[in-house]
């Protein structure tokens, strides 16, 4: 496939959940959000809880449903999916979840996940080949075969375990990886080490939806960055655009209260946020920003 | 000087031997002082933290003292503690979100911990509100269950109440860690708002994360494995750390205008040890690219500039 055509693509899509003792109630926990994720690119999803930056993840990989709008991989709608299809799906997108201790189930030793995996894709190879396979998708994630196979999830750390998972999903050799959250709960001096290896996947070619509340770490790594707000995206563009000259109001509070080593946070006057986030316009190149109805600054 | 540790040293029990989670800390906190506490998890910060104020059944006091305002803190004692909690110091803990009781309304739950300590309600009720005005709630959270509260709110209900009666020392226990940026920077102003108002003498503040402590924070100790790595002004551990392991934990930090695709930052290798039979000498040597012979001999905490403690034998003493 071609440098920069778009895998996954999203339209207009939106969630609600029924809410209230007797579901009477609605709540829209994505509004409206269009987006796509290109092969080798890395797109970090950026908001607040209840945000619906989960949400979102999760309808990607059909956990959920999706209310109205449509979810396209590879031309595909995701929703017509069903079956042997969706099974081939999912040899084409996989996700890693926040945290990597609930991942794994305590009682079975780790490989107890690869072995899952072996019998519902690779129940063709030979026992040699998948070990082969295995230790070389685990060298990927920089991972020592010898000491994380044959162990107790409890014997592992957080940050191994989440390579472990990575890998898990690399075996497919997947297209397009959703990680949510998946640094969140690593230390300091792992967590770099998980985020370089998103680099080097993009650099083969996956396409990745890095979805976190860190700006840092959104900063880091992205190529794109979308800035989601009460379910709506208020601000999406190239990454350096984003941080460099944000123009929605929620963005410029939310960088302003984010923590620096370098800076002191500064007594910046909080800006007034709209009621609710409006139409994406156009403001530089590749560079989108609500519209905002009161005062109509950014348009 | 408002609080002085002296060798202090806490382990933990376990089937396997006892966890060297705090070994041999020493170090003071002045009057007026902010200081955050800061390693990675599982480094000891917390059973420092919660060693000052009350050791749980696992804790087992090893050795050392503790020196508030002058007076000894009979750490080892659970009941004659029991004289200085809440009064003289005060934590806010780790799970502050779910450390209210559910079943008790905020305002009620106040009035039971105050009355624990012989102090009525209504004699402090005007100052509890003033204070509740100041971090942004209504008094009307008194009548209200924590269910009712967003986990801000709750936060900030917990930091008003243990520090209702002005202790000597407040120890903040990963406040900032569960709640979202804008929340998190009202949160640990607060810290500072509440030292400068004196409602409370000196603060320790324990977190994983170094940006939120250069914040806030006047000096930083960064604890490794059990052992206290560097201790210094907040200004200088952040723009000129001293210790080898302070040094490779802020090169590994991602911050805002840093990208991967133009300057890639690499982590520690390796891991920490087990602190059940952690190495002799220094605890950071496996992993330090500047180790030599004499780092299998245990690096004092020693004064390296008039306001600046390390342990490593690279850095050398004033």
């Amino acid at each position: 496939m071609l440098e920069g055509a778009p895998v996954l693509k999203l339209d207009t899509c939106c969630k609600s959940y029924r809410v209230g003792a007797f579901g009477g109630g609605e709540l829209l926990a994505v509004h409206d959000v269009s987006f796509e994720v290109a092969r080798g690119e890395v797109v970090a999803l950026i908001g607040e809880s209840g945000s619906g930056k989960s949400t979102i993840g999760k309808m990607i990989l059909r956990l959920l449903s999706t209310t109205r709008g449509s979810i396209m991989f590879d031309g595909v709608d995701l929703s017509t999916l069903s079956g042997r299809k969706l099974k081939e799906y999912y040899g084409d997108v996989q996700g890693v979840f926040q945290d990597p201790f609930s991942s794994y189930n305590p009682i079975f030793k780790t490989d107890h996940v690869f072995k899952m995996l072996r019998h519902e894709y690779f129940s063709g190879l030979t026992a040699p080949e998948w070990q082969t396979k295995l230790e070389r998708s685990l060298e990927v994630v920089s991972l020592d075969p010898g000491e994380v196979l044959d162990k107790y999830p409890h014997q592992l750390s957080g940050g191994q375990l989440q390579r472990m998972l990575i890998a898990r999903a690399l075996l497919l050799d997947i297209r397009l990886l959703v990680a949510d959250e998946i640094i969140s709960m690593l230390d300091a001096s792992t967590r770099i080490d998980v985020l370089n290896l998103l680099g080097d996947l993009k650099a083969r070619g996956l396409g990745i939806l890095f979805i976190t509340h860190d700006l840092n770490l959104g900063n880091y790594i992205s190529d794109r960055t979308m800035i989601l707000w009460r379910g709506n995206v208020v601000e999406m563009g190239a990454t350096e655009r984003v941080f460099g000259n944000p123009l929605h109001p929620y963005t410029k509070n939310l960088l302003a209260s984010v923590p620096q080593l370098h800076s002191k946070w500064e007594d910046v006057q909080e800006e007034a946020l709209p009621s609710s986030g409006g139409r994406l316009v156009q403001v530089e190149e590749g560079h989108f920003v609500a519209s905002l109805s009161s005062n109509g600054k950014v348009c | 000087m408002s609080l002085n540790v002296n060798e202090l040293t806490v382990y933990y029990r376990s089937l396997r031997g006892d966890v060297k989670a705090v070994d041999g800390a020493t170090f003071e906190i002045a009057d007026g002082e902010i200081m955050g506490l800061a390693g990675e998890s599982g480094c000891g910060k917390s059973t420092l933290g919660k060693s000052l104020i009350r050791m749980d059944a696992r804790m087992r006091y090893i050795s050392g003292h503790v020196e508030l305002d002058g007076v000894e803190l009979p750490v080892w004692d659970d009941s004659k503690m029991n004289a200085f909690r809440f009064e003289k110091v005060s934590i806010v803990p780790q799970y502050a979100l779910s450390a209210l009781n559910p079943t008790r309304r905020i305002g009620t739950m106040a009035k039971e911990l105050l009355a624990s300590r012989h102090v009525e309600l209504d004699i402090v009720l005007p100052e509890l509100k003033r204070r509740l005005e100041l971090v942004g709630l209504s008094e009307n959270v008194l009548h209200r269950f924590p269910i009712e509260l967003s986990g801000g709110m709750k936060q900030r209900v917990v930091m008003v109440i243990s520090s209702l009666l002005n202790p000597s020392l407040l120890i903040a226990d990963e406040v900032t860690s569960a709640l979202d940026v804008s929340t998190q920077r009202a949160v640990a102003e607060l810290l500072v708002e509440f030292r400068d108002r004196e409602f409370v003498k000196s603060t320790i503040v324990i977190t994983h994360d170094l940006s939120v402590l250069y914040q806030i924070a006047d000096t930083i100790l960064v604890m490794y494995a059990g052992k206290l790595a560097e201790k210094a002004r907040a200004d200088e551990i952040i723009n000129s750390p001293e210790h080898p392991y302070t040094k490779l934990l802020l090169s590994s930090l991602p911050e805002v205008g840093v990208r991967f695709a133009e300057r890639r930052l690499n982590g520690i290798p390796g891991r920490p040890p087990s602190l059940l039979e952690p190495p002799a000498g220094c605890r950071f040597r496996a992993r330090c690219p500047f180790a030599f012979e004499k780092c299998a001999e245990t690096p004092p905490f020693a004064r390296v500039e008039p306001d600046r403690f390390a342990a490593c034998w690279k850095v050398p003493p004033c």
